[in-house]
């Protein structure tokens, strides 16, 4: 079938960008969204033209690492599918699709599709873990953890990081991801010591990092390709409520 | 070379233990001295970046990827062996240890193999209290479930994302590290050359692939966790991005390469559907629990599987083992299935399948069980393929999946370079010719939580490492090595793109170096590798230029040392005449289609050194010794 892209083309993070219009007469039904850039990509370089540069490696849609507005929706119209798990057969022949980097101050183009997702990672690193440090663990059956807490905890450590909340959100906010960890963690009987100094400490971390705020539109939830539920930023909400009202998690958060 | 594997003697069960108590140590005030690279973040490199600063150490830690939760360590679906024994069903760490000497067919060193089966205990044990969220039972304990090669249920599970929770477990304690700044860490960063003074590994040469800067990182050991090399196949399981680059060029400065023929075929995944196909999905081993492998009994027939009735089907598995049928290990069951396509009987438009149906489980069982167990692998395929697997049988293919081979490593986890370790899939150690399934995982995390960072301090403690300055003539060196190659590459123009080429290399290794090898096929590829290697190297195309992100420039240079890699792999298994676990020479095989080991001549880790491009490397052998897991043929009829 014959697609026509318009892709959101930049040099480098500081050169402005425009988006490019490519014809491709020959998609087959049968490829995934990347394999199709591949293809478009195969045909710039045999044109002489500079390929489209874009994040992905696993394309199992677990690594987290591609992503793209497709027609302004982040990974595109199928309901929980990575950009590298959707295959072309849900486009028509004829579509017209326009491709853009996520959207967000907090993750500033790299190049093409490709943006720079670092501030997650200083997010995590703000709070987003349990200090077990190697060694002391005890054995792995001496705390329980009741099934209904395990499954939902991990209904919440399902998230990939790939950013499309942020992406789709109106207000870039990274609820979704922040409470999807927060939740997890507080979950566990493992994660209670440090339960509220993580959840004021990751907050302030994501304020520095320009997110902007949650107002409850919901948009991260739809496009999650991982379908973490809205539910978690209530968690992360009360839990952050609870540890300023209580005066805990000041030691991390003054930091 | 002689080959001392440090491997300590006596009762197996406290070998660790005693070895362990001989190392020196380095004193807690002293470790903040040392600076250590750790190259890669996934469960080896990732858990050991994480470790070793907990206890002191300077840490830089290096990934390609824009984050280190990316490290396709991520993608491992099925879960972790260990002999915790908490269904009192028998298991023990000897058995465990038994399991995985027999099912590595018996080319795996003893002593590593007791220690991965003890340290399994402690792994567990450190992933529930980072949170990982494994499976529960009502009760509130930890669930089980079995896996192929074993006879107990040792395997530990969040749902059919195990790498994945697994290795959130060690990013999290890495950003923890990164977070109090023991750890540095640099994204969207590869190594591109080792850097060895005075004959030890100092420190790494890499390439920013933002600015396309190039750079060097000194130290006092580097450490390796950089995964496997299944994508020298071009299709493969592997993430995109998995490559041997670091592997081979410290590979090319002196550490010797081991068994590179050793790589583990996986029989269940969806089927290559066009010549733009970029990668392989494996589906879980699980559904050969419920599915019926089958083909037409008659040649190209191609009537849809609804048509062809049943005394027209050939279930090939059942027919030839009767006693196991369709759940015979990984590597017999996909030479089975790629023996019937080549007699032509493949199914789907390729030819190139088999069907693994579930009609009869459904009417057994009903859609709504099988739904339950299998729904998630279900709405995969129908995802990738748009067929529907409860009404058409799924039609999959074997697929390239892991490597049991890579860089030498002793009992200590270092290279043939002193203070160069290598740690998980990078490193050969554990699994002999053929890894058992959920022992990935258990490798990468024991090597980086609990043995590197025991056995490191050994060599900190006991060699005097002198301060290098970024003006060493080793680092000038190394640097200008890493530039002209990437001068060379840009500068060539050729016609045709890396892909290209990869997809053609591929081509070729799979034709002859995959599931079955013969000696007059390898010579084949022994033939045409070099000649595609010399075409690439003159007509290769990259675009663009060095300082700026150029995704052509780093997938060409993995690429180059793809076809190094693949010319060696060729070699090695053109040597060993013999059949073992992943490696299945036609030539050596028992009367009934099996593998035929030879242990009088073979019983060996292949270990090869570097000699040039093109020139034949030099073969080093370590031999193997079986103390108490005694060789005997494997049987599953």
């Amino acid at each position: 079938m014959r697609i026509t892209l318009h892709i959101w083309r930049q040099a480098n993070s500081n050169a402005p960008g425009h988006m490019v219009r490519y014809e491709l007469p020959n998609v087959s039904e049968h490829m995934s969204f990347l394999e199709m850039l591949d293809v478009l990509n195969e045909d710039l370089i045999a044109k002489n033209e500079d390929p489209v540069a874009f994040d992905h490696d696993c394309r199992e849609g677990i690594c987290g690492m591609c992503g793209a507005m497709v027609n302004g929706v982040a990974h595109g119209p199928i309901p929980g599918t990575t950009l590298c798990q959707l295959h072309m057969r849900h486009f028509k022949d004829g579509d017209e699709l326009y491709l853009e980097p996520w959207r967000s101050a907090a993750f500033p183009v790299i190049k093409d599709l490709a943006v720079n997702r670092g501030a997650f990672d200083r997010i995590i690193a703000a709070g987003g873990y349990i200090s077990a440090s190697t060694g002391s663990a005890p054995d792995g059956n001496a705390v329980l953890v009741g099934k209904e807490s395990s499954d939902q905890a991990m209904d919440a450590a399902a998230c990939i990081g790939c950013g499309a909340c942020v992406a789709q959100c109106p207000n870039a906010s990274a609820s979704l991801f922040m409470g999807a960890k927060i939740a997890h963690l507080g979950l566990l009987p493992q994660g209670q010591p440090e339960r509220q100094a993580r959840a004021v400490a990751m907050v302030a971390q994501a304020n520095a990092e320009l997110f902007g705020s949650c107002t409850n539109i919901g948009e991260c939830e739809a496009v999650c390709p991982k379908e973490i539920k809205l539910e978690v930023i209530a968690f992360m909400n009360r839990d952050f409520i609870k540890a300023n009202w209580s005066g805990r998690g000041k030691a991390l958060a003054n930091d | 070379m002689e080959l001392d594997s440090k491997s300590p003697t006596g009762p197996i069960e406290t070998r660790w233990d005693r070895h362990r108590f001989n190392l020196k140590l380095v004193n807690p005030a002293n470790k903040r001295k040392y600076t250590i690279l750790v190259v890669g973040s996934g469960l080896g490199g990732g858990a050991a970046a994480a470790t070793l600063a907990e206890l002191g150490y300077k840490v830089k830690c290096f990934c390609f990827q824009d984050s280190p939760r990316r490290a396709h360590s991520i993608a491992a679906q099925g879960g972790i062996n260990a002999a915790k024994n908490y269904h009192n069903d028998g298991d023990s760490v000897y058995r465990l240890f038994y399991d995985t000497v027999k099912g590595g067919d018996f080319r795996a060193r003893e002593s590593n193999v007791y220690r991965l089966s003890q340290i399994s205990l402690n792994i567990i044990d450190q992933c529930v209290a980072q949170g990982v969220p494994f499976a529960r039972e009502y009760s509130g304990y930890l669930d089980n479930r079995s896996f192929g090669g074993a006879q107990v249920s040792r395997t530990f599970y969040a749902r059919g994302q195990t790498g994945q929770q697994l290795l959130l477990g060690a990013y999290q304690a890495l950003e923890r590290q990164i977070g109090a700044g023991t750890v540095q860490m640099f994204p969207r960063t590869e190594m591109l050359d080792l850097i060895v003074i005075d004959g030890k590994a100092r420190g790494i040469v890499t390439r920013d692939l933002i600015t396309g800067r190039i750079e060097s990182h000194l130290g006092d050991a580097v450490v390796l966790g950089t995964g496997g090399y299944g994508n020298v196949y071009y299709l493969s399981t592997n993430a995109k991005g998995s490559n041997v680059t670091a592997s081979w060029r410290a590979h090319k400065r002196g550490a010797l390469f081991a068994n590179p023929c050793f790589t583990q075929i996986h029989p269940t995944c969806i089927p290559v559907s066009g010549e733009y196909q970029s990668k392989l999905t494996l589906m879980s081993e699980s559904l050969r629990n419920d599915g019926r492998v089958w083909v037409p009994l008659k040649k190209g027939d191609s009537r849809s599987p609804d048509q062809i009735p049943e005394a027209e089907r050939d279930y090939y598995l059942e027919r030839r083992y009767p006693s196991f049928g369709n759940l015979v290990p990984r590597d017999v069951a996909s030479r089975n299935a790629k023996f019937v396509c080549d007699e032509g009987r493949g199914v789907g438009e390729t030819g190139l399948a088999v069907y693994l149906d579930f009609r009869d489980a459904i009417q057994r069982l009903g859609k709504q069980l099988i739904k339950e167990r299998y729904g998630n692998l279900f709405d995969m395929y129908n995802r990738i393929t748009g067929e529907d697997p409860y009404s058409v049988p799924m039609r999959i293919y074997p697929a390239i999946h892991y490597v049991m081979g890579g860089l030498w490593v002793d009992y200590n986890l270092m290279s043939t370079i002193p203070g160069m370790y290598v740690l998980g899939e990078a490193n050969f150690s554990d699994h002999g010719a053929n890894r058992l399934g959920a022992s990935a995982l258990m490798q990468g995390l024991a090597d980086g939580y609990f043995v590197l960072p025991n056995t490191i301090g050994d060599y900190l403690a006991t060699n005097k490492l002198e301060k290098v300055g970024s003006d060493h003539p080793a680092v000038k060196e190394a640097e200008a090595n890493v530039n002209a190659i990437t001068k060379k590459l840009l500068e060539i123009k050729g016609t045709r793109s890396v892909d290209s080429y990869h997809r053609e290399l591929g081509k070729i290794m799979w034709d002859y170096c995959g599931m079955s090898r013969t000696a007059e096929g390898l010579k084949t590829a022994l033939g045409k590798i070099p000649d595609l290697r010399e075409q690439f190297w003159r007509d290769v195309k990259v675009l663009g230029n060095g300082e700026e992100m150029n995704q052509s420039l780093e997938k060409a240079g993995r690429v180059a040392d793809f076809f190094e890699l693949a010319e060696l792999m060729c070699l090695d298994a053109l040597e060993r005449n013999e059949s073992c676990g992943g490696h299945f020479r036609e030539e050596f095989q028992t009367p009934e289609g099996e593998a035929a080991r030879d242990d009088e001549r073979y019983s060996y880790v292949a270990a090869w050194g570097f000699r040039g491009v093109g020139n034949r490397p030099e073969l080093n052998k370590e031999p193997l010794n079986f103390e108490y897991v005694h060789p005997s043929q494997r049987s599953y009829k």
